[in-house]
């Protein structure tokens, strides 16, 4: 178990390596462009592109650039962006990254825990009415666009309804720090939250109730169910238990990439300063710097979302542990 | 201490209506070991399900009569049925493979049903689990409790499952087929082991198999079923020594001598069981039957003597 822990986040480290030097090479050695011009930005004088030659190592041979660009990133953390004179590229993904993760976490918490009971309740009840109209509305939930929802969100708590009484509690958008005013933070999120979740809540619910169905068809409920168990037991600890390995997998890839920026609708609509935010700006700028950095950023995140998911199958599915 | 009386089990499918056990009546005595025989298909399993209330299709009915001690099982409420489940009737099944959740320890699993009946400590329903790897030949039990299902082979699994059915242990314990998944030598030790665990337990046992070799060794008495319908009962030296009916004198004729030559191929009965969606009228056996004549195309009964069969050469 420890073994193949240790393994696992080996292997982890391998492949942020490889990524960083994929996206390095795919930046700064595609052949025919000039990394410093595009660096620079469109309409740079001589002299700012002859600083960015010095500063980024461009005169010296590809591994030491390789290596300046990551001392930048990851030790000195001076990455500078040229576009927006002299803003310092990692402080800005610094402060991104909370943002994001309030969104994306406070969003997990609500859909695993309405998808665990949706699924839950609609596989109990398989077959009757509840469970129909429970699996309509998650298939309506996952066919609602999130900007779209999001929208309708913001036209009916911020604009249209916001004066009666249940919702004028909705903050103007924008995000507040934790830190500085904790209830400010949550009502803000709020809604962005419900917004969010809802796709996953209709996706992750269904799912579950397919998973747990197919359970119970297997063999060893039938052994439960010789036992003597009672069918709430066999259902929770028996067929949702066998089931959640799906559910886990399915949760690992979702959110990283959510964490890793795929949030970018819900951080528009509601004006978040997340990741998915500023590299959407500053694609709008091709500002480099700052698109390589949140590049290297939601790849990292991605990477380590798999190895938590990976870590966490282990501990729920012991044919993979000895495997 | 169960008595069976027309019990008959019915699927509604998308093809009609499936008789897989047809007015079937049989009795279990104390201690007794009562063999079920018939090939695969002729309704052993389903007929044993529905006596543990283990028959979850929404599209089944379920008629008869089914009395353990004296109270009646078919119709029971689902409380009452999942308190006799496990504690007092408990049931083996035929692939070990699959029969344990992946997911928990063996020791886990066994304590489970021990604490779903008794009130009794967790510490001693983990210490009954080690005991009962012991009694059924599990090496170094103190530290198999702590296995996964998938690191035991076929045969290590299935000591597991009928630990498990033992736990509690049962009055009537029904076995269906527990060895026909496994290997010939593991095959054997199995069985050993169930004569054992019969005579420290005293539990009556109901025995599914379609292999007449293995009943020759177990069996106290025997029934044999053929679509859905008893069509024989006796003792076992009846049935082996005077079957009645030409289709257990067929499976009789399909078992491999013990010694000698094994012949290349066993003699299968030739033909197929019927269609139990419309099942022909007269005796079910008739278009396999090598003993068939004029009579057999109404539908002989089964007699109500101890040693009986559903045949117009006998009751003629
Ligand atoms: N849920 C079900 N729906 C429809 N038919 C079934 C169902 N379960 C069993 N059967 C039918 O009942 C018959 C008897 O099956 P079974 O009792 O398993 O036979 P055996 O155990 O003797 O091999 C089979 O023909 C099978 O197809
Ligand atoms: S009743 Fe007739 S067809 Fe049926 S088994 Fe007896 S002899 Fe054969
Ligand atoms: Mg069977």
């Amino acid at each position: 178990m420890i073994f193949s822990l240790l393994q696992r986040i080996g292997q982890m480290l391998f492949v942020m390596f490889g990524i960083s030097l994929l996206v390095f090479l795919i930046f700064f050695a595609t052949p025919g462009a000039d990394p410093a011009a595009r660096i620079a930005g469109r309409n740079a004088s001589p002299e700012v592109l002859e600083a960015v030659r010095k500063s980024f190592g461009f005169d010296q041979p590809m591994y030491v650039q390789y290596l300046t660009m990551m001392k930048k990133i990851f030790i000195t953390g001076d990455l500078t962006s040229f576009v927006n004179r002299g803003w310092k590229v990692v402080p800005a993904v610094m402060d991104t990254i909370p943002v994001t993760l309030s969104l994306v976490f406070g969003a997990a918490i609500l859909w695993v825990v309405f998808a665990l009971i949706i699924g839950i309740v609609a596989a109990a009840t398989r077959g009757s009415w509840i469970d129909k109209i429970l699996m309509m509305l998650g298939l309506i939930g996952i066919s609602m666009p999130v900007y779209w929802l999001g929208e309708v969100m913001n036209l009916l708590t911020q604009s249209r309804y916001h004066d009666t009484w249940l919702f004028s509690w909705v903050p103007p958008l924008g995000y507040k720090n934790f830190s500085d005013d904790p209830k400010g933070w949550f009502l803000t999120l709020v809604i962005p939250w419900i917004t969010l979740s809802i796709l996953y809540i209709g996706l992750y619910g269904r799912v579950l109730r397919a998973a747990i169905v197919e359970s119970l068809q297997e063999d060893y409920i039938r052994t439960a169910r010789a036992k003597g168990l009672s069918e709430t037991r066999i259902l929770l600890r028996h067929a949702l238990r066998t089931s959640l390995v799906a559910f886990v997998t399915l949760f690992g890839l979702d959110f990283g990439a959510l964490v890793g920026g795929s949030a970018l609708l819900t951080e528009v609509v509601f004006g978040l300063q997340g990741v998915g935010k500023l590299t959407y700006d500053a694609l709008l700028n091709l500002d480099l710097p700052i698109i390589m950095t949140t590049v290297l950023y939601a790849s990292f995140f991605v990477v380590m979302a798999n190895a938590v998911v990976d870590i966490l199958y282990m501990m729920l599915d012991p044919r993979v542990r000895t495997a | 201490m169960l008595k069976v009386r027309k019990l008959s089990v019915t699927f509604r499918t998308e093809q009609g209506m499936v008789q897989a056990v047809d007015h079937v009546s049989f009795d279990v005595g104390e201690g007794e070991l009562l063999g079920v025989v018939g090939e695969s298909g002729s309704g052993k399993t389903v007929s044993l399900l529905a006596v543990m209330g283990l028959i979850t299709d929404p599209n089944a009915v379920i008629t008869g009569s089914i009395q353990y001690r004296g109270r009646e099982l078919v119709g029971m409420k689902p409380r009452d049925m999942r308190a006799l489940r496990g504690k007092e009737i408990a049931m083996i099944f035929q692939d070990p493979m699959t029969a344990l959740t992946p997911v928990y320890t063996i020791g886990w699993q066994i304590a489970e049903q021990v604490l779903a009946h008794e009130k009794i400590s967790k510490a001693a329903a983990w210490q009954r689990a080690i005991d009962l790897l012991a009694e059924v030949n599990i090496p170094n039990p103190q530290e198999a409790v702590h296995r996964y299902p998938h690191q035991l082979s076929g045969g290590m699994r299935q000591r597991v499952v009928i630990a498990m059915a033992l736990s509690c242990n049962p009055a009537l314990l029904v076995a269906d087929e527990p060895t026909t998944a496994l290997d010939v030598t593991v095959q054997a030790q199995i069985l050993d082991l169930l004569h054992k665990l019969r005579r420290n337990h005293g539990s009556a046992i109901v025995f599914i198999t379609h292999d007449m070799g293995v009943m020759a060794e177990i069996a106290d008495r025997m029934l044999v079923m053929y679509a859905g319908r008893v069509v024989e009962r006796g003792t076992k030296e009846e049935l082996f020594l005077q079957p009645l009916h030409p289709y257990t004198r067929a499976l009789l004729d399909s078992i491999p001598p013990l010694t000698g030559e094994k012949p290349k191929r066993l003699r299968a009965i030739p033909g197929t069981p019927p269609n139990l969606l419309n099942r022909p009228l007269g005796c079910a056996f008739a278009p396999r039957c090598i003993e068939r004549f004029e009579k057999c195309s109404a539908e002989p009964a089964l007699g109500d003597g101890k040693n009986a069969a559903a045949c117009f050469r006998v009751s003629a």
